[in-house]
């Protein structure tokens, strides 16, 4: 094979790698599109009127999540299914952006933390990777981080729309998933440095719940059945 | 510790399913989180152990590929040739180790640990392969190098042979022979201060082929191929440089002279000074 055709046969590789990335941005896009949409609607509860609303924007959202099934199927089908991080860095923000919705969605309903495997479910995936399009641990985690930042806004807001006991329950589940994130042995990577970002979360959910404790407001964290 | 979580509950929690109390949600959440624990640890380990042999595997290419330079110096270059041919025996083994850590694997997942080595590894091969050759190396031969066999065995018993692969990709084949041309620009250097007049013009030939396939790619290619690009570009011009010293003024300059001509792309020589 002389030079000329060694390289005539790698630009056509290159070539047809850049018009698959060229498939999967478009489809990766609409997702995007979706992902926005879906935070636009759960964004709501924190305002005091949306506070009541919790159940109904969980289910509008989970319609959402419908089309957000669709797309990623559609994705799956734009690149072999083994090559699955050869690509990944197309998908990996909005993925995450979609773990974070889910897990947002879930603890609203049911204020508990969302499994891998539910996050997966809702978003039609897989979370082993030899099954197929997964969910890759790091990337449940982002999102599990994302929906604590999302937590400490909502403790808040809480507050001021008058409702003095979530916050106290939202400490509670915070200060768990610290506990559980200080388990992990993290590398000097993307995920370690939104760990560090928890800490911030967990102290502004302290204060909230110390402003409330301090007035009388707050009283013991009621069981979740009577809601 | 159940007596301090009901101690600091004050009183228990009732949920709705499925965790029946807050203790049990708790110890949940720390067995979900041991579990990524575990696979994240996992993950890591083999990336640093894939990081450990690449840079064996960088190590011994680039002793080879000084091995080679050597060769005009010395009495036998056919000793030199199977020497080097030895080391990079000793280097396919080593990707054989890679290979064996990324069974089962998805390659692109560990790709950034072992992409250094692998270039490395490309530059070496097909600086081995040019000597031989003058031509350049193809994928497809590299590739075809980098079959293991592997003996399975459990309880002692031998299973049969597997057979293990590692395919260099298009993109780490296209930045090593990017390296590559970087040798070739001091061979040729070499090569004219030891009187070898004939070599500048066949790498200067070749070199401009790959150079122009180069620039054929564009930047359709990974983008550390633009960046190294450029030193192609400065490498060919050395070479090309070299070439026209020789044929414009090779006749005046003495043999032992030829190698400070060449030492830098700016050098102009006085004609009368070059006369013995």
């Amino acid at each position: 094979m002389s030079v000329t055709e060694m390289f005539s046969y790698i630009q056509g590789f290159l070539s047809a790698d850049q018009d698959v990335r060229e498939d999967i941005r478009k489809v990766v896009q609409t997702l995007e599109q979706t992902a926005r949409e879906i935070l636009t609607v759960l964004q709501s509860v924190h305002q005091p009127s949306g506070f009541k609303e919790i159940p109904s924007k969980c289910t509008k959202a989970r319609e959402l999540f419908c089309t957000v099934r669709t797309q990623i199927a559609d994705l799956k089908t734009k690149f072999p299914v083994e090559q699955y991080y050869r690509f990944h860095e197309h998908w990996r923000f909005v993925l995450q952006r979609l773990a974070f919705l889910a897990a947002f969605v879930v603890y609203l309903e049911t204020e508990t933390l969302v499994t891998r495997e539910e996050v997966a479910q809702i978003l039609g995936i897989e979370v082993v990777r030899e099954k197929g399009f997964h969910l890759d641990v790091e990337d449940y985690l982002a999102g599990v981080l994302i929906m604590a930042s999302e937590l400490s806004r909502l403790a808040v807001n809480s507050v001021t729309a008058g409702d003095y006991n979530r916050p106290l329950r939202i400490s509670n589940f915070i200060n768990e998933l610290d506990s559980g994130f200080r388990l992990l042995n993290l590398k000097n990577d993307p995920l370690r440095k939104r760990y560090d970002g928890l800490k911030y979360d967990v102290k502004k959910i302290e204060e909230v719940v110390y402003d409330l404790s301090i007035r009388g407001l707050a009283k013991e964290p009621e069981s979740v059945g009577d809601k | 510790n159940i007596e301090g979580m009901n101690k600091r509950d004050g009183k228990s929690s009732i949920r709705t399913a499925p965790f029946p109390s807050i203790l049990d949600a708790f110890l949940m959440l720390k067995h979900l989180f041991l579990i990524f624990q575990q696979e994240l640890d996992t993950k890591h380990d083999k990336y640093e152990r894939l990081v450990k042999i690449s840079r064996d595997v960088t190590i011994e290419s680039k002793r080879t590929i000084f091995l080679l330079h050597r060769m005009t110096n010395v009495p036998d270059p056919e000793d030199v040739l199977n020497d080097a041919e030895v080391k990079l025996d000793g280097v396919r083994q080593k990707i054989g180790q890679i290979a064996e850590e990324l069974r089962g694997e998805d390659i692109f997942q560990f790709h950034r640990a072992f992409t250094p080595g692998i270039q490395e590894y490309v530059e070496a091969v097909s600086f081995l392969h040019y000597i031989r050759h003058r031509s350049l190396i193809s994928l497809e031969e590299i590739n075809a190098r980098l079959v293991f066999m592997r003996t399975e065995k459990a309880d002692a018993k031998p299973l049969g042979t597997q057979v293990l692969t590692f395919q260099v990709t298009p993109s780490d084949y296209l930045l090593g022979v990017a390296d590559l041309t970087g040798e070739l620009m001091r061979m040729c250097i070499s090569s004219v201060g030891n009187g070898d007049i004939d070599t500048p013009f066949q790498l200067s030939q070749f070199l401009r082929q790959i150079h122009d396939g180069f620039s054929y790619i564009g930047n359709t290619g990974p983008y550390e191929v633009s960046k190294k690009l450029h030193t192609l570009r400065q490498s060919l011009g050395k070479v090309e440089d070299a070439c026209y010293t020789l044929r414009v003024r090779g006749s005046e300059i003495p043999k032992h002279m030829l190698a400070d001509v060449f030492s830098s792309r700016t050098t102009l020589i006085d004609p009368e000074e070059g006369v013995v």
